[in-house]
């Protein structure tokens, strides 16, 4: 187990599920790459990635994501 | 409880009648749904025929996983303390990604249910205890080695053509029930489309014998360090076997793959020994698909005849004993007189919501296993490296959604009184509860008088003829909790369990509609 998946959650991003049914809202973002290749899904993550950063609109928020991202692996 | 049994062809008298012999219902496929179907009208006083294209009960344990569900409909008819007692009682699994594990999940549900979440237990264990039941109910005939050849089916019911080692002889059936499995003759000679989708990824399915420390949990690993960039699920049965399914990709060549040759080091490497038995080894490839409707005139379609899933989740044997509790008690009806054939229409429209949800759930989780395109893959491998560090990515984690029963939202039996919300919402499954002082020990259990239950203060003094009546008693608060039975209120059950109605405070004429409604005359 990671170490910090021990530590307490940081202020603003929500580690937690918001979806009441998760399966349907990871289907729905699975199915937007069922025709699309390599690069196109790579670029539709990209333009995917920047419409929900600017609907969160919180830099903060943003930062904690790009680390949690950055720390998967 | 003894496997692997042949059974002798009979000859039977309809083979030697002038004219067709008539029989109320004729059941194709004495597997575990057509066995469950027969006993279940045999114990509401239908006769049945029941007819099988084998002679023995299949070999291989195929389906192993039976719901808690499953088994009250078992337990009703009988059935459970023996299978429960034989079955490996398990709630318990574990996710891992490579050597890592993910989570831990536990389906324990709350107190005060008779029956476990899951037991595994080997197809044909079930399949024996189905057909010893059968062989002692005088009014089912089940004959082995009787195949359905050929199919007429009129307005009034269906004409059916049966091979047998004697040859050939012609019945009239007022219904005929296909339980005849995925690959259905029955649809086959009706000529229907059995629609959906084909999953690209063949599995190799084995149990093998070992004796193994391994507990009894459902262990699945994605990319274990043994199988490389693929799935493996590892789950224990009775009699020291365990399950192992290895994905194997798309490019896999069954025939090969089956080889005990090839077999053997494959499992080897999994559990790091060869000290094991094949008992059992297929390959398959999934599909999720069904009929678009599954009653056609007087054919009624039921099990994977009517809708095929894959594996994850233990949706399919489960769903398909489900469709015959839903239609044991409406055809009893319909046959008897008692309702209208639309009755029947009900059993279509519920159980094709239910398919459609075992589908769903299985296909998203076959998605997620075999991922089909590369973007998909990025998807499924990002929810697997953010699953140990959080909880939102843990829940898109899919190794199977284990199989619960349906609810019949908006249900055309259900009634409902609108001026109270409480408890639970007409054609919801039924929640069982411990009872104290009434002649069951359980909710459950008084299913088996055959009939709908009326639940509530008054119960007694106001259920209907035909009706059985259960009064909460002193202590039985799991009871009043679950269907929040205070102050007069009342909870109508159908005998398949689901909630027919719900009353704010019990009356006769209140209860003499919803008997109505659920049975098709309202």
């Amino acid at each position: 187990m990671n170490a910090a998946a021990n530590m307490a959650p940081a202020g603003g991003l929500t580690r937690e599920s918001r979806f009441a049914d998760p399966d349907a809202a990871f289907r729905l973002l699975t199915q937007a790459h069922r025709d699309l290749d390599e690069r196109e899904s790579a670029a539709f993550n990209a333009r995917l990635v920047l419409i929900l950063a600017n609907h969160i609109g919180d830099e903060e928020v943003l930062r904690e994501a790009v680390a949690l991202a950055r720390e998967a692996s | 409880m003894q496997p692997f049994r042949q059974f002798a062809y009979r000859r039977s008298a309809d083979q030697d009648a002038p004219a067709p012999t008539r029989h109320p219902v004729v059941i194709v496929g004495a597997g575990p749904v057509g066995l469950t179907l027969a006993l279940d009208m045999a114990r509401r006083q239908v006769p049945v025929v029941l007819i099988d294209d084998a002679d023995r009960i299949g070999e291989g344990s195929r389906a192993i996983c039976f719901a808690k569900r499953t088994l009250e409909i078992f337990d009703r008819l009988g059935l459970a303390q023996a299978m429960v007692e034989k079955g490996v009682t398990w709630q318990k699994g574990r996710v891992f990604r490579g050597e890592t594990e993910l989570y831990e999940f536990d389906l324990l549900l709350e107190g005060g249910h008779k029956q476990p979440a899951f037991i595994n237990l080997q197809q044909f264990y079930v399949e024996a205890a189905l057909v010893d039941a059968v062989l002692a109910e005088p009014l089912v005939d089940l004959r082995w080695s009787n195949r359905l050849a050929d199919l007429d089916n009129h307005e009034d019911g269906a004409k059916l053509t049966i091979a047998t080692p004697d040859g050939d002889y012609s019945l009239h059936a007022d219904w005929l029930v296909a339980c005849d499995g995925a690959r259905s003759p029955t649809r086959g000679l009706l000529g229907l489309e059995f629609r959906g989708e084909a999953f690209e990824d063949r599995f190799l399915i084995a149990d093998v014998k070992m004796t193994a420390p391994f507990p009894t949990e459902r262990w699945f690993w994605f990319d274990p360090p043994f199988h490389s960039g693929q799935s493996a699920l590892l789950h224990k049965q009775p009699d020291d076997i365990w399950r192992i399914d290895l994905q194997l990709g798309p490019d896999a060549d069954p025939e090969h793959e089956k080889q005990p040759e090839i077999v053997r080091p494959r499992i080897e490497r999994m559990l790091g020994h060869g000290d094991f038995a094949l008992e059992w080894v297929s390959v398959y490839r999934f599909q999720c698909r069904r009929l678009d409707r599954f009653l056609h005139g007087r054919v009624i379609f039921a099990g994977d005849a009517a809708h095929q899933v894959s594996p994850f989740g233990a949706r399919g044997a489960n769903s398909g004993i489900q469709d015959a509790d839903n239609l044991g008690w409406k055809l009893a009806l319909v046959v008897q007189g008692r309702s209208p054939v639309s009755l029947l229409d009900s059993y279509d429209s519920e159980r094709v919501v239910a398919a459609d949800e075992n589908i769903l759930n299985s296909t998203r989780a076959t998605d997620f296993i075999a991922p089909r395109s590369p973007g998909e893959r990025l998807l499924r491998e990002a929810a697997l490296s953010l699953a140990p560090l959080t909880g939102f990515a843990k829940r898109f984690v899919n190794s199977g959604r284990l199989s619960l029963p349906s609810a019949y939202a908006g249900s055309a039996l259900s009634s409902d009184d609108e001026s109270w919300n409480a408890g639970l919402q007409p054609g919801a499954p039924f929640l069982d509860a411990p009872l104290a002082a009434a002649s069951h020990a359980w909710l459950s259990e008084a299913f088996s008088v055959g009939q709908a239950i009326l639940l509530g203060d008054d119960a007694t003094k106001l259920a209907p003829a035909g009706v059985f009546a259960i009064e909460p008693a002193a202590g039985d608060e799991t009871l009043r909790q679950r269907y929040a039975l205070e102050g007069g209120a009342a909870v109508l059950l159908r005998p398949d369990g689901h909630v027919a109605a719900r009353f704010r405070q019990l009356e006769r004429g209140a209860v003499e509609a919803a008997i109505e409604r659920m049975e098709g005359r309202g």
